[in-house]
This record gives C-alpha cells, sequence and structure tokens, in this order.
C-alpha cells in the first residue's frame, strides 16, 4: 500500500508540474493575459496603401501599445483598404474629430505598425464623452505607408533634375 | 531475377500484412468501452513508470537545449544587430519544433523500448498465455493502461520540456550574453500567438503520443517470443517510432503553416 500511495503522489506531482509549465507556456510565452482584460471596441479607418501592415499589427499612441490590427479588407468601391483597430476599453477618450492614423515602420527594416495621432476635441463643455471615438467608429484622417519603391522614385526623379 | 522480384514481392505482402495486424490491435486496445473504476489504478501506475521516470531525462535535455539554441541563436542574431529578438526566436523554434519532436524521440527511446521490453519478455516467458488460461484478459491488464498512459504522458513531457527550454535559453540570454530581460519577454510576446505556437505544438505532441505508444505496445505483443527477437522489436520501436515522429511532425507543420 505504501508503494501505492508513493506512486500516486509522484504522478500528482508529475501532473501539478506539468500545469505549471503550461500556465507559463500560456501566459509568459505566449502573453495571453494582455488584451482580454477589459473588453474591446473596434474603429475603422481607410488607408490608400498599409504597405506591409499585417493582422496583430500593433496600434499605439505615442508609442505606447493601445490595442491591435484584428482586420484588413480591401473596399471594393473605393479600392483602398480598410483597416479594423481593436482598441482597449480603457482608451476610450480619442477624441473623433482631427485624429490621424498613420503607418509606420518598427525599426529600420522592421515590420508595420499603426500610430494615432489624436486631435484636438472641440466639443468639450459636455462631459459626457460627446466628441470622442466610440465602437464602429472611423478615423477620417489617414497616412499611408512609406513605400520604399516610390521614395526612391521621387529621389530619382529629383537627381535627374 | 525472378527470384528477387518473388522476394520483393512477398516482402511486400508481409509489410502490408503486419500494417492490417497493428491497425486490427490498435482498434482491439483503444477502441472499447472504458471501464474506468478497475483501470485508472493501473494507469496512474503506468504514468508513474512511464512520465514521472522520464523526467529527469526531459529536463535535462530541454535545459541542454535551450541554452544551445540561445548561444546559437544570439550568435547569428548578433550579426544582423537584432539580437533583442532572440526570445522570440528561441520560443518559436522550441514550442512549435523542437520541443514536441525531441521530447517524443526521447520518450521513444526511454519509455518505447520500456514498453517493448516488458510486454516481450512477458509474452517470451508466457506470462501472457497464462494470463488468458486464468481468464484474464491480457489485453485489458497489461497493454491498454499502457496504451493510454503513455497518450496521456506524452503532451505532459512536451509541455515539461517547452517550458524548461525555453527558462534555460532566457537564462543563457539575459544572465550569460546581456541581452535586456524586458524586451526579451515582450519580443517573444511579441511573436508568438498562443492557439498556433503553444496549442499547434501540444496537438503535435499528443498526435505523436497516440503514433508511438501503439508502435512500442504492438511491437512489444508480436515480437517472436526469444531472446534475439525481443531485441529486434526494440529496435524496431526506436526506428519505426522515431521516422513517424519525423513523419507526422512534416505532415502536421505543413498542415498548420497552411501549405498543405
Amino acid at each position: 500500500m505504501k508503494q501505492q500511495r508513493f506512486i500516486e503522489f509522484m504522478v500528482g506531482i508529475f501532473i501539478i508540474v506539468t500545469v505549471i509549465a503550461f500556465l507559463l507556456l500560456a501566459l509568459r510565452v505566449g502573453g495571453l493575459v494582455q488584451i482580454s482584460n477589459h473588453g474591446n471596441y473596434y474603429l475603422q479607418a481607410d488607408f490608400d496603401n498599409i504597405g506591409d501592415l499585417k493582422v496583430r499589427a500593433p496600434v499605439t499612441i505615442a508609442g505606447v501599445k493601445i490595442g491591435e490590427v484584428s482586420g484588413i479588407q480591401l473596399n471594393p468601391d473605393r479600392f483602398n483598404a480598410t483597416v479594423t483597430l481593436k482598441i482597449n476599453n480603457d482608451q476610450n477618450q480619442i477624441p473623433e474629430q482631427g485624429t490621424m492614423a498613420i503607418i509606420f515602420t518598427e525599426g529600420l527594416l522592421g515590420s508595420n505598425y499603426i500610430s494615432i495621432v489624436p486631435g484636438y476635441n472641440y466639443d468639450d463643455d459636455d462631459n459626457e464623452g460627446n466628441g470622442y471615438l466610440k465602437n464602429g467608429g472611423k478615423i477620417q484622417q489617414t497616412q499611408p505607408a512609406l513605400i520604399l519603391e516610390n521614395l526612391l522614385g521621387q529621389f530619382m526623379f529629383n537627381i535627374n533634375n | 531475377m525472378v527470384r528477387l522480384i518473388q522476394m520483393l514481392g512477398s516482402q511486400g505482402i508481409t509489410i502490408l500484412q503486419r500494417l492490417g495486424l497493428s491497425g486490427i490491435f490498435l482498434v482491439q486496445v483503444a477502441f472499447r468501452r472504458p471501464r474506468v473504476v478497475r483501470t485508472v489504478p493501473m494507469i496512474i501506475e503506468q504514468i508513474y513508470e512511464l512520465g514521472v521516470l522520464s523526467t529527469l531525462i526531459i529536463v535535462v535535455s530541454a535545459l541542454f537545449i535551450g541554452m544551445v539554441v540561445g548561444l546559437q541563436g544570439y550568435n547569428t542574431l548578433e550579426k544582423f544587430g537584432v539580437s533583442s529578438q532572440l526570445g522570440q526566436l528561441l520560443a518559436l523554434s522550441i514550442t512549435r519544433e523542437l520541443g514536441p519532436v525531441i521530447s517524443a524521440l526521447l520518450f521513444v527511446g526511454r519509455a518505447g523500448t520500456a514498453l517493448t521490453a516488458e510486454i516481450g519478455l512477458m509474452k517470451a516467458t508466457d506470462q501472457l498465455a497464462s494470463m488468458e488460461m486464468m481468464g484474464v484478459d491480457p489485453l485489458w491488464r497489461i497493454i491498454y493502461p499502457r496504451f493510454w498512459a503513455g497518450f496521456i504522458v506524452v503532451p505532459m513531457l512536451a509541455i515539461i520540456f517547452s517550458a524548461v527550454a525555453i527558462y534555460g535559453g532566457f537564462f543563457i540570454g539575459v544572465h550569460w550574453l546581456g541581452i535586456d530581460s524586458g524586451s526579451f519577454w515582450s519580443n517573444m510576446q511579441a511573436g508568438v500567438d498562443y492557439r498556433v505556437d503553444v496549442i499547434g505544438g501540444i496537438i503535435k505532441s499528443i498526435v505523436f503520443g497516440f503514433v508511438v505508444t501503439w508502435i512500442a505496445v504492438y511491437q512489444g505483443m508480436h515480437t517472436q517470443p526469444t531472446a534475439a527477437g525481443i531485441s529486434r522489436a526494440t529496435t524496431k520501436t526506436v526506428v519505426y517510432g522515431s521516422l513517424a515522429i519525423l513523419g507526422f511532425d512534416f505532415i502536421l507543420t505543413s498542415m498548420m503553416i497552411g501549405a498543405w
């Protein structure tokens, strides 16, 4: 019987170690905890050229990550890209007017991400949150990604003049 | 000339027969109504034999492999100036590939051969035959617990392997090579997708566990009941098991990456 109890004890320890290792993998390595804390809301933005932007690319304000890109679709009417941004519910005070979404590049050769530059909030007298972007809102002003070939073309053109 | 082709043909038929036999064996062992109360203590005992006693080799190998991948990765990434991405390289290569595959290979070598040898010896010393005489079905008593224990244990070992290897690489990268700890973890978390990488690796190890335990138990059950036969069966377990692991790894990887 003692042998049996020892075996069961060791198997129990084995299972506990596995569960701890799995939690480590999920939380520390996979980063599972970060975004799904307070829920998210979705915004849309149209870009002329998204460059290398991928789904799950970070969305930042002043360099701080506030959400990620959740979807990229081609707009069949205007042939530009409609990007859906998933923003953390903590950041619900992005002004509606004057906010611009720009596609930047991480480092020199890195991947693309979206930076939101908030505009001024003109309707600030009522504190009910009017004038802020809500779920389903659209960021009107955008800047497309920097395409290296276009830049080189402009450079060659200017050099030749 | 004719005899060579004849031998080739007979070999082919023998291989197909053995394949069919292993399939029937699998159905007999795995797919039956489970008798939970009676078999769970036996399964737990086999989990101890196969899993707990393999943990030492899994943990030590994981530590060394994590450290080696960390060193080699740093060596190459440093040339491009992106040594801060070591965490991402380490985590992706270990959770996606090295973790499931190497832990399954180690399991085949350590526990698979033990399974085959044990069952083969029981067959050679007529223990299985005498069990049948007593009215105890050896498939229930011997094979069933071992099969399910192996199936349960391999993913657990793969998880432990992945976690220990990543921490091994973390110690090398941060404490020895001087990468910043915060950027190590944040770059890793940015690059690792929980569902595709971590869960994908676990799915791989579940498939490996199924296949490897099936091969080990089948080879043990169908050895020639001599000493030479047992040694040959043990060798076959390791060889076929390793080939099956690597083959399924390729198939699963191409399915997961979407190139299928």
